[in-house]
């Protein structure tokens, strides 16, 4: 058994009133290392024992500061600045619909920072020890008497002295506290496997519970008039129209969206002689060719449009591009053969845009050039 | 404890004299001014009586709502308070003074009223069986007799209670008191919507009736707070007032502020988003020109500088810091009524000038008349309310 020591002198009360003239009558007597335990918050016992005003405040303030500043920078940052989004064409930075969240997230930041500081700076929170826990004095207090404990660290302590303050306040049960040195050093009981254990099964039983009823239990199914709207199926049938067909053809004449159609279908020479290349040859359109040519032509045509391409064997391979006839060819005529294709070669029109075929072309004149170079062009 | 054992320290005092010479003399400048600028300048008088009309419904009316709700909900720290509220909600009866110029202009100020721009126009021709003259006369009328109605019922027991001491007449009190709310509600809904939502009769916004309750309540709990805490400097109220109920109706203000900030973000948040034509051109008016200093100021007037006012504990608890927030926070309430008349009357930039401050002044003067009337011959302190003693003895 180890030495135990005097922590407090404890007297019991049977109501609110009384333990505020106790508590009174003990400021008067100049005691200042005491406190008082109570069933329930006892209005107005804080000016009685002369507390200063909690700086506990100041910690919401802070956090909830804190939590609106991490808030709005996180916004900005994510849809302001590092991935942009225009949301219902509203500004990148739309103030008046982040304010809501802003005030979410101070609220939250504010009030469960504010619980935890408290728990973990006034409370000493891995600390779960205290010289009054499992005594009787505690047990009286948690059920229905109003207690006070004048601790033995007060410079005025006398034992016998505050034992006989306590009993001319007609207090009940007027007894000591003992307590063991190393009993309030103990701030590892937190940290032992019970405990711990504890904490998780409580964790996963509360979220297993949580999810089962919410999701499973209680589960329906949100507005969901966008899933569940009317349409036409592509090989439905309908008594809407007279041919009984969900899928429409277009009107006669009619264009998609943005298409342009080509005009000089199986007919190779008037393509050659009207169209003209629209784009110059800067650093930009060959740059598109070069890659469009590399992924949609090279595997047939190769790399330097000579035709010994990678492919070269498993059918009949393309002529060189380098040839007289080609070279000779007006943009409008590759332009043509690009978009209708010829002999084994399939039309591209799919792959590539017109702008996109008219920046290849560029690139096969330049590779052109630099097969068969002038004597001009080292000047 | 029975009623008998309670000896209530109470000495009917009279507000001094000075009160009713700065009444008359405010009241009698005010009146010269405002019938100088009546003459001068009639619709631009008119669009500033609708301010102070509904200035000083908010006062008299939220003030009488303060009354029913301390009965209704059985409130017990107010009861010290509750004759201010009771004296104050008399200045009902000179509202209608006040809406004398606008009610002469209507022409001027309501386009609804020209019947041939509702024929032509569809959208007021749908709001045409509400918005005509006459239907809007007899709601006038009608708002205003069901609010004196109410008031006779509550101030009448309450005095009576004084001499009688009979617990009954709060029981009676409480009843009315229920039926006085939902009423109080929709008379106050058409109040807003007459008067200050109507002058645009194409906008269109669901929340504005509670928009303009909102900053009325606060109005009438700040003139509350600022009587309140001068007559008790004089020592004209009961002594024992603690700093617990100073502190009550300062989180009451700072809640209500709040609360002001609330809607009035809401509204404009969802009309800024929705962004439907005839929802936006409203703040869009407000934001042409100058106005658009006020309604960037609007936010900091109402809300920030309140709100920074009232934080913290000792300023609830501090009555000279409460004085100052009540102050600012009335003067804040005609500038949020102001910004919402007075952009019909000048679309491009402020109007601000003489002609607003004749109003502001004859009210005030009216105001300060009608309490000093009212306390003379009433007691101070409820001294019959059953609940005296309790409200003495509240602490937080």
């Amino acid at each position: 058994m180890k030495e135990k020591t005097l922590f407090s002198i404890t007297g019991l009360f049977d109501s609110s009133d009384e333990i505020g003239h106790a508590v009174e009558a003990v400021v008067k007597a100049g005691y200042k290392k005491y406190d008082v335990n109570t069933p329930f918050p006892v209005h107005g016992l804080d000016t009685k024992m002369k507390l200063p005003p909690s700086k506990l405040g100041y910690f919401a303030l802070v956090l909830g500061l804190m939590g609106a500043s991490a808030a709005l920078f996180f916004m900005w940052w994510s849809i302001s600045k590092d991935y942009p989004i225009i949301i219902g064409g509203k500004p990148y930075f739309a103030l008046p619909a982040f304010i809501p969240i802003t005030f979410e997230v101070t609220v939250l930041t504010a009030s469960v920072g504010t619980v935890l500081t408290m728990l973990f700076l006034f409370f000493r929170l891995p600390n779960i020890n205290h010289p009054l826990q499992d005594t009787n004095y505690m047990r009286n207090v948690s059920n229905d008497k109003f207690g006070i404990s004048i601790e033995a660290e007060d410079p005025l302590f006398e034992a016998g002295k505050v034992k006989d303050f306590l009993k001319s306040l007609n207090a009940q049960d007027v007894g000591e506290i003992y307590f063991e040195e190393d009993e309030t050093a103990d701030s590892t009981r937190i940290f032992s496997p019970k405990f711990i254990a504890f904490l998780i099964v409580t964790a996963v039983i509360i979220s297993g519970v949580t999810y089962f009823t919410l999701n499973k239990l209680l589960f329906m199914d949100p507005f969901n008039f966008m899933e569940e709207q009317q349409r036409f199926a592509p090989e439905g049938q309908t008594t809407f129209f007279k041919d009984t067909r969900m899928m429409r053809t277009p009107p006669a004449g009619a264009v998609a969206r943005g298409a342009m159609p080509y005009m000089f279908a199986n007919e190779p020479d008037s393509a050659a002689k009207e169209l003209i290349n629209p784009l110059q040859p800067d650093e930009k359109t060959l740059a598109l060719g070069r890659e469009k040519f590399n992924t949609y032509c090279s595997p047939c045509h190769d790399y330097l449009a000579k035709g010994n391409s990678r492919l070269m064997g498993q059918f009949p391979n393309p002529p060189s591009l380098h040839s007289e006839k080609v070279r000779n060819w007006p943009d409008g005529r590759i332009f043509h053969v690009i978009t209708e294709g010829q002999n084994v070669m399939p039309s591209y029109a799919k792959q590539l845009e017109p702008n996109e075929r008219w920046a290849v072309i560029l690139y096969i004149r330049a590779l052109q050039r630099a097969m068969n170079a002038k004597e001009g062009d080292l000047k | 404890m029975s009623e008998s054992e309670f000896k209530l320290d109470y000495v009917k005092k009279d507000l001094p004299l000075y009160v009713r010479n700065v009444g008359l003399i405010l009241s009698a400048i005010g009146l010269i001014i405002v019938v100088i600028s009546y003459l001068a300048d009639p619709v631009r008088t008119a669009y500033n009586s609708l301010i102070l009309t509904a200035f000083v419904v908010s006062i008299g009316v939220c003030s009488l709502f303060l009354v029913a709700l301390e009965y209704i909900a059985g409130a017990v720290w107010s009861v010290v308070f509750r004759r201010i509220s009771e004296f104050l909600s008399t200045v009902v009866f000179i509202a209608p003074i006040i809406a004398i110029p606008f009610l002469l202009n209507l022409h001027n100020v309501f386009i609804w009223t020209h019947t041939g721009t509702v024929a032509k126009d569809a959208v007021l021709a749908v709001k045409a069986p509400y918005l005509n003259v006459h239907f809007f006369l007899i709601r006038f009328a009608v708002i205003f007799l069901i609010w004196w109605l109410f008031y006779f019922i509550f101030i009448r027991n309450s005095q009576k209670q004084d001499i009688t001491r009979d617990q009954k007449l709060t029981k009676i009190n409480i009843v009315f008191s229920g039926i006085f709310i939902p009423v109080f509600g929709f008379s106050i809904s058409i109040a807003g919507i007459d008067w200050l939502m109507s002058i645009e009769p194409k906008w269109y916004s669901t929340i504005f009736a509670v928009y303009y309750f909102a900053g009325s309540l606060l109005a009438a709990l700040a003139a509350l707070t600022l009587i309140a805490v001068r007559m008790n400097e004089k020592g004209l109220l009961i002594p024992g007032l603690m700093k617990d109920h100073f502190y009550s109706l300062g989180a009451l203000l700072f809640a209500f502020t709040n609360f002001w900030a609330y809607i009035a973000f809401s509204q404009y948040m969802l009309i800024w988003y929705a962004n439907l034509p005839e929802e936006t051109f409203w703040f869009i008016n407000r934001t042409q020109g100058s106005w658009m200093y006020l309604t960037i100021g609007m936010a900091f007037a109402r809300f920030v500088i309140p709100y920074i006012l009232l934080l913290t504990q000792p300023s609830k608890m501090n009555p000279k810091r409460l004085k100052i927030a009540a102050v600012w926070i009335l003067l804040s309430h005609w500038y949020d009524l102001y910004w919402i008349v007075m952009p019909n009357y000048s679309k491009h930039g402020i109007a601000f000038s003489w002609n607003e401050i004749a109003f502001p002044v004859l009210v005030l003067g009216l105001i300060i008349l009608v309490f000093y009337s009212r306390s003379r011959k009433v007691n101070l302190i409820p001294v019959g309310d059953p609940k005296l003693k309790r409200s003495l003895e509240f602490r937080l």
